[in-house]
Protein backbone atom coordinates (compact mmCIF):
# COMPACT_ATOMS: atom_id res chain seq x y z
CA UNK A 1 0.00 0.00 0.00
CA UNK A 2 3.12 2.32 0.89
CA UNK A 3 4.95 1.62 -2.28
CA UNK A 4 1.78 2.17 -4.45
CA UNK A 5 1.14 5.82 -2.75
CA UNK A 6 4.84 6.39 -3.40
CA UNK A 7 4.54 5.11 -6.88
CA UNK A 8 1.09 7.72 -7.36
CA UNK A 9 3.07 10.53 -6.18
CA UNK A 10 5.77 10.03 -8.19
CA UNK A 11 3.78 9.23 -11.70
CA UNK A 12 1.98 12.56 -10.43
CA UNK A 13 5.25 14.39 -9.71
CA UNK A 14 6.72 13.38 -13.47
CA UNK A 15 3.43 14.89 -15.15
CA UNK A 16 3.72 17.97 -12.89
CA UNK A 17 7.27 18.40 -14.13
CA UNK A 18 6.35 18.53 -17.66
CA UNK A 19 4.16 21.43 -17.53
CA UNK A 20 8.21 23.14 -17.44
CA UNK A 21 8.27 22.14 -20.87
CA UNK A 22 5.63 24.48 -21.48
CA UNK A 23 7.64 27.60 -20.44
CA UNK A 24 10.60 25.92 -22.86
CA UNK A 25 8.21 26.29 -25.20
CA UNK A 26 7.53 30.01 -24.99
CA UNK A 27 11.15 30.63 -24.46
CA UNK A 28 12.19 29.00 -27.63
CA UNK A 29 8.70 30.70 -29.08
CA UNK A 30 10.01 34.07 -28.01
CA UNK A 31 13.58 33.44 -29.31
CA UNK A 32 12.51 32.76 -32.93
CA UNK A 33 9.73 35.23 -32.94
CA UNK A 34 11.94 37.73 -32.39
CA UNK A 35 15.15 36.65 -34.63
CA UNK A 36 12.30 36.28 -37.51
CA UNK A 37 10.69 40.14 -36.42
CA UNK A 38 14.58 41.45 -36.51
CA UNK A 39 15.30 39.82 -39.49
CA UNK A 40 12.22 40.93 -41.70
CA UNK A 41 13.62 44.61 -41.13
CA UNK A 42 17.26 44.06 -41.60
CA UNK A 43 16.89 40.64 -44.02
CA UNK A 44 20.59 41.21 -44.94
CA UNK A 45 22.34 40.62 -41.71
CA UNK A 46 19.95 38.04 -40.81
CA UNK A 47 22.13 35.15 -42.52
CA UNK A 48 24.81 35.92 -40.16
CA UNK A 49 22.66 35.52 -37.19
CA UNK A 50 21.32 32.00 -37.60
CA UNK A 51 23.49 30.18 -35.27
CA UNK A 52 23.11 32.53 -32.35
CA UNK A 53 19.67 32.38 -32.89
CA UNK A 54 20.15 28.56 -32.55
CA UNK A 55 22.52 29.10 -29.60
CA UNK A 56 19.82 31.28 -28.02
CA UNK A 57 17.05 28.36 -28.71
CA UNK A 58 19.55 26.08 -27.26
CA UNK A 59 20.05 28.01 -24.21
CA UNK A 60 16.08 28.09 -23.35
CA UNK A 61 15.59 24.97 -24.63
CA UNK A 62 17.62 23.51 -21.79
CA UNK A 63 15.62 24.50 -19.05
CA UNK A 64 13.13 22.56 -20.92
CA UNK A 65 15.10 19.44 -20.54
CA UNK A 66 15.93 19.49 -17.01
CA UNK A 67 11.85 19.73 -16.31
CA UNK A 68 12.15 16.45 -19.04
CA UNK A 69 14.89 15.20 -16.53
CA UNK A 70 13.20 15.66 -13.23
CA UNK A 71 10.53 13.24 -14.77
CA UNK A 72 12.44 10.65 -15.92
CA UNK A 73 14.54 10.64 -12.58
CA UNK A 74 10.68 10.36 -10.98
CA UNK A 75 9.74 7.79 -13.22
CA UNK A 76 13.08 5.51 -12.94
CA UNK A 77 15.06 6.37 -10.39
CA UNK A 78 12.64 7.41 -7.45
CA UNK B 1 2.61 -9.57 -31.39
CA UNK B 2 -0.66 -9.92 -33.65
CA UNK B 3 -4.29 -7.10 -32.65
CA UNK B 4 -6.73 -8.73 -30.63
CA UNK B 5 -10.54 -8.29 -31.79
CA UNK B 6 -11.82 -6.03 -29.86
CA UNK B 7 -8.68 -5.11 -27.87
CA UNK B 8 -8.90 -1.42 -26.34
CA UNK B 9 -4.75 -2.14 -25.53
CA UNK B 10 -2.27 -0.74 -27.77
CA UNK B 11 -1.37 -3.52 -30.28
CA UNK B 12 3.07 -2.28 -29.50
CA UNK B 13 4.12 -0.02 -26.88
CA UNK B 14 5.59 2.90 -28.06
CA UNK B 15 9.22 2.79 -26.23
CA UNK B 16 9.54 -1.26 -27.30
CA UNK B 17 11.32 0.22 -30.08
CA UNK B 18 14.03 1.91 -27.56
CA UNK B 19 14.89 -1.87 -26.22
CA UNK B 20 18.49 -2.96 -26.88
CA UNK B 21 18.12 -6.34 -27.36
CA UNK B 22 21.27 -8.68 -28.16
CA UNK B 23 21.78 -9.17 -32.16
CA UNK B 24 22.29 -13.22 -32.15
CA UNK B 25 20.79 -15.28 -29.42
CA UNK B 26 18.90 -13.75 -26.32
CA UNK B 27 21.51 -13.84 -23.68
CA UNK B 28 21.91 -10.93 -21.38
CA UNK B 29 23.59 -7.82 -22.71
CA UNK B 30 26.82 -7.40 -21.51
CA UNK B 31 29.84 -5.07 -21.92
CA UNK B 32 31.32 -6.25 -24.93
CA UNK B 33 27.94 -7.98 -26.26
CA UNK B 34 26.98 -7.26 -29.96
CA UNK B 35 23.51 -5.38 -30.05
CA UNK B 36 21.33 -3.91 -32.68
CA UNK B 37 22.50 -0.44 -31.39
CA UNK B 38 26.37 -2.44 -32.37
CA UNK B 39 24.70 -2.94 -35.87
CA UNK B 40 23.33 0.74 -36.28
CA UNK B 41 26.51 2.30 -35.16
CA UNK B 42 28.47 0.30 -37.01
CA UNK B 43 26.17 0.96 -40.22
CA UNK B 44 26.00 4.58 -39.87
CA UNK B 45 29.96 4.63 -39.65
CA UNK B 46 29.84 2.74 -43.03
CA UNK B 47 27.47 5.20 -44.33
CA UNK B 48 29.57 8.17 -43.76
CA UNK B 49 32.57 6.46 -45.01
CA UNK B 50 30.80 5.49 -48.20
CA UNK B 51 29.49 9.66 -48.80
CA UNK B 52 33.12 10.82 -48.25
CA UNK B 53 35.02 8.16 -49.38
CA UNK B 54 33.30 7.79 -52.47
CA UNK B 55 32.33 11.53 -52.87
CA UNK B 56 35.81 12.35 -53.07
CA UNK B 57 36.98 9.58 -55.04
CA UNK B 58 36.61 11.16 -58.33
CA UNK B 59 37.23 15.09 -57.30
CA UNK B 60 35.67 16.55 -60.84
CA UNK B 61 35.53 19.79 -61.37
CA UNK B 62 31.87 19.69 -62.14
CA UNK B 63 30.61 17.66 -58.78
CA UNK B 64 28.66 14.45 -59.40
CA UNK B 65 25.74 14.27 -56.82
CA UNK B 66 27.40 12.76 -53.73
CA UNK B 67 30.81 14.99 -54.09
CA UNK B 68 28.56 18.10 -53.94
CA UNK B 69 26.86 16.37 -50.76
CA UNK B 70 30.32 15.54 -49.46
CA UNK B 71 31.47 19.22 -49.99
CA UNK B 72 28.31 20.63 -48.84
CA UNK B 73 29.01 18.65 -45.51
CA UNK B 74 32.08 19.86 -45.28
CA UNK B 75 31.87 23.24 -46.01
CA UNK B 76 28.81 23.90 -43.99
CA UNK B 77 30.93 22.50 -40.72
CA UNK B 78 33.57 24.41 -41.61
CA UNK B 79 32.30 27.48 -41.60
CA UNK B 80 30.48 27.05 -38.99
CA UNK B 81 33.77 26.22 -37.13
CA UNK B 82 35.27 29.59 -38.05
CA UNK B 83 32.44 31.67 -37.63
CA UNK B 84 31.94 30.89 -34.36
CA UNK B 85 34.62 29.19 -32.57
CA UNK B 86 37.10 31.62 -34.70
CA UNK B 87 39.92 30.46 -36.48
CA UNK B 88 42.13 29.17 -34.37
CA UNK B 89 39.53 26.57 -33.60
CA UNK B 90 40.63 24.95 -37.07
CA UNK B 91 41.98 22.41 -35.98
CA UNK B 92 39.98 20.83 -33.56
CA UNK B 93 37.73 20.79 -37.09
CA UNK B 94 38.28 16.88 -37.63
CA UNK B 95 36.59 16.35 -34.28
CA UNK B 96 33.69 18.22 -34.90
CA UNK B 97 33.15 17.11 -38.34
CA UNK B 98 33.19 13.68 -36.80
CA UNK B 99 30.91 14.44 -34.30
CA UNK B 100 28.23 15.74 -36.86
CA UNK B 101 28.31 13.18 -39.18
CA UNK B 102 27.78 10.43 -36.76
CA UNK B 103 24.94 12.14 -35.38
CA UNK B 104 23.06 13.06 -38.21
CA UNK B 105 23.93 9.57 -39.97
CA UNK B 106 22.69 8.15 -36.51
CA UNK B 107 19.19 10.76 -37.08
CA UNK B 108 18.09 9.98 -40.31
CA UNK B 109 19.02 5.76 -40.40
CA UNK B 110 16.82 5.70 -36.87
CA UNK B 111 14.57 7.35 -39.01
CA UNK B 112 14.17 4.68 -41.58
CA UNK B 113 10.94 2.48 -40.49
CA UNK B 114 11.63 -0.31 -38.64
CA UNK B 115 15.24 1.02 -37.22
CA UNK B 116 16.89 1.66 -34.59
CA UNK B 117 17.72 5.28 -33.22
CA UNK B 118 21.02 4.92 -31.52
CA UNK B 119 20.97 8.91 -30.62
CA UNK B 120 17.85 7.96 -28.67
CA UNK B 121 19.96 6.68 -26.15
CA UNK B 122 21.20 8.63 -23.24
CA UNK B 123 24.23 6.53 -22.91
CA UNK B 124 25.14 6.78 -26.18
CA UNK B 125 24.50 10.88 -26.26
CA UNK B 126 26.23 11.42 -22.82
CA UNK B 127 29.44 9.61 -23.85
CA UNK B 128 29.60 12.33 -26.52
CA UNK B 129 28.75 15.31 -24.50
CA UNK B 130 30.94 13.87 -21.95
CA UNK B 131 34.23 13.47 -24.64
CA UNK B 132 33.12 17.46 -25.52
CA UNK B 133 33.09 18.28 -21.98
CA UNK B 134 36.18 16.90 -20.52
CA UNK B 135 38.07 17.75 -23.88
CA UNK B 136 37.01 21.03 -23.89
CA UNK B 137 37.92 21.90 -19.76
CA UNK B 138 41.27 19.81 -20.15
CA UNK B 139 42.11 22.54 -23.51
CA UNK B 140 41.04 25.06 -21.78
CA UNK B 141 43.63 24.62 -18.93
CA UNK B 142 46.44 23.34 -21.55
CA UNK B 143 45.67 26.78 -23.55
CA UNK B 144 45.02 29.30 -20.98
CA UNK B 145 46.53 27.57 -17.69
CA UNK B 146 44.90 29.67 -14.67
CA UNK B 147 43.32 32.39 -16.58
CA UNK B 148 40.82 29.66 -17.81
CA UNK B 149 39.25 30.78 -14.39
CA UNK B 150 38.70 33.79 -16.12
CA UNK B 151 35.53 32.28 -17.74
CA UNK B 152 33.85 32.56 -14.62
CA UNK B 153 34.90 36.16 -13.46
CA UNK B 154 32.93 37.86 -15.23
CA UNK B 155 35.39 41.41 -15.18
CA UNK B 156 32.70 43.56 -16.98
CA UNK B 157 30.20 42.96 -14.06
CA UNK B 158 30.05 45.50 -11.22
CA UNK B 159 32.43 43.48 -8.22
CA UNK B 160 29.65 43.19 -5.75
CA UNK B 161 27.61 40.96 -8.38
CA UNK B 162 30.59 39.23 -9.49
CA UNK B 163 30.71 36.41 -6.81
CA UNK B 164 27.40 35.39 -7.24
CA UNK B 165 27.93 35.48 -11.13
CA UNK B 166 30.79 33.08 -10.55
CA UNK B 167 28.57 30.26 -8.67
CA UNK B 168 25.93 30.90 -10.98
CA UNK B 169 28.62 30.62 -14.45
CA UNK B 170 30.36 27.14 -12.68
CA UNK B 171 26.74 26.09 -12.14
CA UNK B 172 25.95 26.45 -15.79
CA UNK B 173 29.09 25.09 -16.57
CA UNK B 174 28.91 21.59 -14.97
CA UNK B 175 25.43 21.34 -16.17
CA UNK B 176 26.81 21.09 -19.91
CA UNK B 177 26.95 17.94 -20.42
CA UNK B 178 23.43 16.64 -19.18
CA UNK B 179 21.72 19.26 -21.23
CA UNK B 180 24.12 18.70 -24.27
CA UNK B 181 23.25 14.90 -23.80
CA UNK B 182 19.79 15.14 -22.88
CA UNK B 183 18.62 17.48 -25.64
CA UNK B 184 19.81 15.25 -28.29
CA UNK B 185 18.33 11.94 -26.52
CA UNK B 186 15.33 13.74 -25.81
CA UNK B 187 14.21 14.61 -29.21
CA UNK B 188 14.90 12.04 -31.15
CA UNK B 189 13.21 9.66 -28.41
CA UNK B 190 10.02 11.64 -27.86
CA UNK B 191 9.83 12.22 -32.01
CA UNK B 192 10.29 8.64 -32.39
CA UNK B 193 7.48 7.59 -29.49
CA UNK B 194 4.95 10.29 -31.14
CA UNK B 195 5.03 8.73 -34.02
CA UNK B 196 4.87 5.07 -32.49
CA UNK B 197 1.93 6.01 -30.64
CA UNK B 198 -0.07 7.16 -33.63
CA UNK B 199 0.84 3.97 -35.29
CA UNK B 200 -0.88 2.18 -32.66
CA UNK B 201 -3.98 4.39 -33.21
CA UNK B 202 -4.16 3.50 -36.70
CA UNK B 203 -5.30 0.03 -36.53
CA UNK B 204 -6.64 -0.20 -33.20
CA UNK B 205 -9.13 1.82 -33.45
CA UNK B 206 -10.70 0.46 -36.92
CA UNK B 207 -10.88 -2.91 -35.57
CA UNK B 208 -13.32 -1.98 -32.91
CA UNK B 209 -15.58 0.43 -34.03
CA UNK B 210 -16.68 2.31 -37.02
CA UNK B 211 -15.30 5.39 -35.50
CA UNK B 212 -11.89 3.94 -37.31
CA UNK B 213 -13.09 5.35 -40.80
CA UNK B 214 -12.34 8.51 -39.60
CA UNK B 215 -9.53 8.05 -37.53
CA UNK B 216 -7.16 5.94 -38.69
CA UNK B 217 -7.20 8.19 -41.92
CA UNK B 218 -6.23 10.99 -39.47
CA UNK B 219 -3.50 9.15 -37.89
CA UNK B 220 -1.96 8.17 -40.59
CA UNK B 221 -1.79 11.82 -41.52
CA UNK B 222 -0.37 12.96 -38.35
CA UNK B 223 2.43 9.96 -38.66
CA UNK B 224 2.80 11.64 -42.14
CA UNK B 225 2.92 15.26 -40.70
CA UNK B 226 5.27 14.14 -36.96
CA UNK B 227 7.66 12.47 -39.89
CA UNK B 228 8.69 15.36 -41.58
CA UNK B 229 8.67 16.99 -38.72
CA UNK B 230 11.34 14.44 -37.05
CA UNK B 231 13.68 14.99 -40.82
CA UNK B 232 14.10 18.74 -39.91
CA UNK B 233 14.85 17.84 -36.21
CA UNK B 234 16.57 15.16 -36.76
CA UNK B 235 19.20 17.67 -38.82
CA UNK B 236 18.43 20.72 -36.23
CA UNK B 237 19.61 18.62 -33.50
CA UNK B 238 22.75 17.69 -35.09
CA UNK B 239 23.67 21.00 -36.08
CA UNK B 240 22.57 22.27 -32.60
CA UNK B 241 24.93 19.52 -31.08
CA UNK B 242 27.83 20.67 -33.06
CA UNK B 243 27.24 24.32 -32.48
CA UNK B 244 27.19 24.05 -28.82
CA UNK B 245 30.15 21.90 -29.09
CA UNK B 246 31.88 25.13 -31.19
CA UNK B 247 30.74 27.46 -28.52
CA UNK B 248 32.03 25.28 -25.93
CA UNK B 249 35.71 25.21 -27.53
CA UNK B 250 35.11 29.48 -27.77
CA UNK B 251 35.02 29.38 -24.26
CA UNK B 252 38.07 26.78 -23.75
CA UNK B 253 40.16 29.26 -26.41
CA UNK B 254 39.19 32.39 -25.35
CA UNK B 255 38.01 32.40 -21.46
CA UNK B 256 37.90 36.12 -21.00
CA UNK B 257 34.70 37.84 -21.61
Amino acid sequence: MEGDVVQMGAYIGAGLACTGMGGAAVGVGHVVGNFLSGALRNPSAAGGQTATMFIGIAFSEALGIFSFLVALLLMFAV
Amino acid sequence: MAAEGDSKELVFHPMDQFIVKPLFGDGPVGLFTVTNVTMWMVLSILCIIALLVLGTNGKKTVPTRMQSIAELAYGFIRKMVEDVAGKDALPYFPYIMTLFMFIVFSNFLGLIPGSFTTTSHIAVTAVMAMAVFLAVTILGFVKNGVGFFSLFWISSAPLPLRPILALIEVISYFVRPVSHSIRLAGNMMAGHAVIKVFAAFAPMVLISTGIGLVVTPLSILAITAIYALEVLVSFIQAYVFTILTCVYLKDALHPHH
